[in-house]
């Protein structure tokens, strides 16, 4: 059924969608707090480059990155200096890669959310003596929960789907960046089919569990409807 | 929840300082065509000695391209001989390391048991509606394929995979009648027929194999690949082993 291989690839599948997840969140919320709040004249700019993802074919992210990341570069020379080992064709990069690939997913539906949230919760909350952080944590954060929701589980479940990023800079090492959909493509590529259908099952049914999940948990909010 | 973020924190962290680092392990970048043959061959040595070869597996281009942005491979097994040659050129390689371990063979190819006969007429007589080669332009299979056509001097209508295996599955799902393959994918594949395409018809496609990082494991993995043992298993997997191992002068190699 599944070779321990495989289940390798599906662990390191969920746990880089798992980091990216958690890193996305981390600075995608500042981010999208700024973006808005912000009244900069050339927001727009910063907008249109942050959806880029969105409709640049991963291919052509998944090249730049590796451009980026090879030890010839500034980035990768600098990264391997700084940690002490190449940023390219390792787990780390394809995390950077992941949070790149998936950033609009997540800014998107935090940026709506707060804008949704408005002034004037905040104004009452500032009125009762709230610090900002706390007129963010206590006031924002609760009020925006169908937002972090819905952009915690398109971050996810975007990650879970990557390919061709990882196709071009993951280097389909085993237990580092060989993730599922790879293996099911080397699967694939080697005829063996009923290990490519088994995981490919497992990965589909993964996904559904989870939208399931928040389905569930939130019949009334809106989650994955943009 | 800002004692959260901050263990959260921390996780990332301790993910980012994370590295695995194996006693002594070799990690070989491997054409497709060679994977299940490489496997065989990993289990053997697993017997004979206690170092942990990785198999990445993977068409020969992208891993050319990938080892010159830094993938950290030791060993390159190549399905050609013209990427080696080029990394070499590019001064990547360990001198002298370029050498061929396996001859690949053709083998004509389809799902039906009586449609191939042991002459391969159905080839020459064109008694077919479409087959399937690899792509030409990036295949060495696929070149060997076309050499064949040319040299019998048949114009059928093709249908091209993007490597060997996808020409495998085009014949495999019915799309094509008939396929030009590697004998490697066919040979023991249970089901339908074949006819080995003889090896005048198209020049040899030499499979040659580079070292990247001169260290001890891998060259001694190297030495295995080449010994009588590992060569009788790579014949059984279809290929021919090649006429003399050790050092081969580049002018030799010309095959395009």
């Amino acid at each position: 059924m599944f070779s321990e291989s495989d289940i390798t690839a599906l662990l390191l599948t969920l746990k880089l969608a798992g980091i990216s997840t958690l890193v996305l969140i981390l600075f995608g919320t500042p981010l999208a707090w700024w973006l808005a709040k912000s009244a900069w004249r050339f927001k727009f700019l910063l907008e249109a480059l942050l959806a880029l993802p969105l409709v640049l074919p991963p291919t052509v992210l998944g090249f730049y990155l590796l451009v980026a990341f090879s030890p010839q570069s500034s980035i990768g020379h600098a990264f391997e200096s700084i940690v002490g080992q190449p940023l390219a064709f390792s787990f780390t990069g394809l995390v950077v890669g992941s949070v790149i690939y998936s950033l609009p997913f997540v800014i998107q539906p935090l940026q709506n959310a707060f804008i949704a949230v408005g002034r004037r919760p905040l104004e009452v909350a500032a009125t009762l003596r709230a610090s900002p952080s706390d007129r963010f944590f206590s006031v924002v954060v609760p009020l925006a929960k169908p937002g972090f929701l819905s952009a915690a589980v398109l971050g996810f479940a975007h990650t879970l789907g990557e390919f061709g990023v990882v196709l071009m800079i993951g280097g389909n090492i085993p237990g580092e960046t060989q993730v599922a959909s790879i293996a099911i493509y080397e699967h694939v590529e080697s005829m063996q089919l009923a290990s490519a259908h088994w995981l490919s099952a497992a990965l589909l049914l993964i996904s559904f569990c989870l939208l399931v999940l928040v389905y569930a948990a939130n019949p009334k909010a809106r989650v994955l409807r943009l | 929840m800002r004692q959260t973020i901050t263990y959260l924190i921390a996780y990332l962290l301790a993910q980012f300082s994370y590295s695995d680092v194996f006693a002594a392990q070799v990690r070989v970048a491997v054409a497709s065509n060679f994977a299940s043959t490489a496997e065989v061959l990993v289990a053997k040595y697993a017997q004979l000695s206690g170092d942990q070869i990785v198999l990445l597996v993977g068409s020969t281009g992208k891993h050319t391209a990938q080892i010159q942005y830094g993938l950290p491979v030791d060993v390159f097994l190549s399905a050609d001989s013209e990427m080696p040659n080029l990394l070499e050129d590019k001064g990547l390689v360990v001198d002298g390391s370029r050498q061929t371990y396996a001859l690949g063979r053709l083998a004509l190819w389809s799902k039906d048991p009586q449609r191939v006969d042991p002459n391969g007429e159905v080839l020459t007589a064109s008694a077919f509606k479409r087959l399937a080669i690899a792509n030409p332009k990036t295949a060495p299979y696929g070149r060997a394929a076309r050499q064949v056509l040319s040299n019998l001097a048949i114009q059928p209508k093709l249908i091209y995979g993007e490597s060997v295996a996808q020409a495998f599955q085009f014949a495999h799902s019915g799309g094509a009648e008939i396929a030009l393959l590697a004998l490697s994918q066919v040979i023991n594949f249970q089901q339908g027929s074949y006819w080995l395409v003889p090896s005048e018809l198209h020049s040899p496609i030499e499979q040659q194999l580079v070292l990247l990082n001169d260290v001890p494991a891998a060259h001694d993995f190297i030495k295995f690949l080449l010994s009588e043992q590992a060569l009788s298993i790579i014949e059984l997997h279809g290929y021919t082993r090649p006429a003399a191992t050790g050092y081969t002068r580049p002018d030799q190699l010309e095959n395009d």
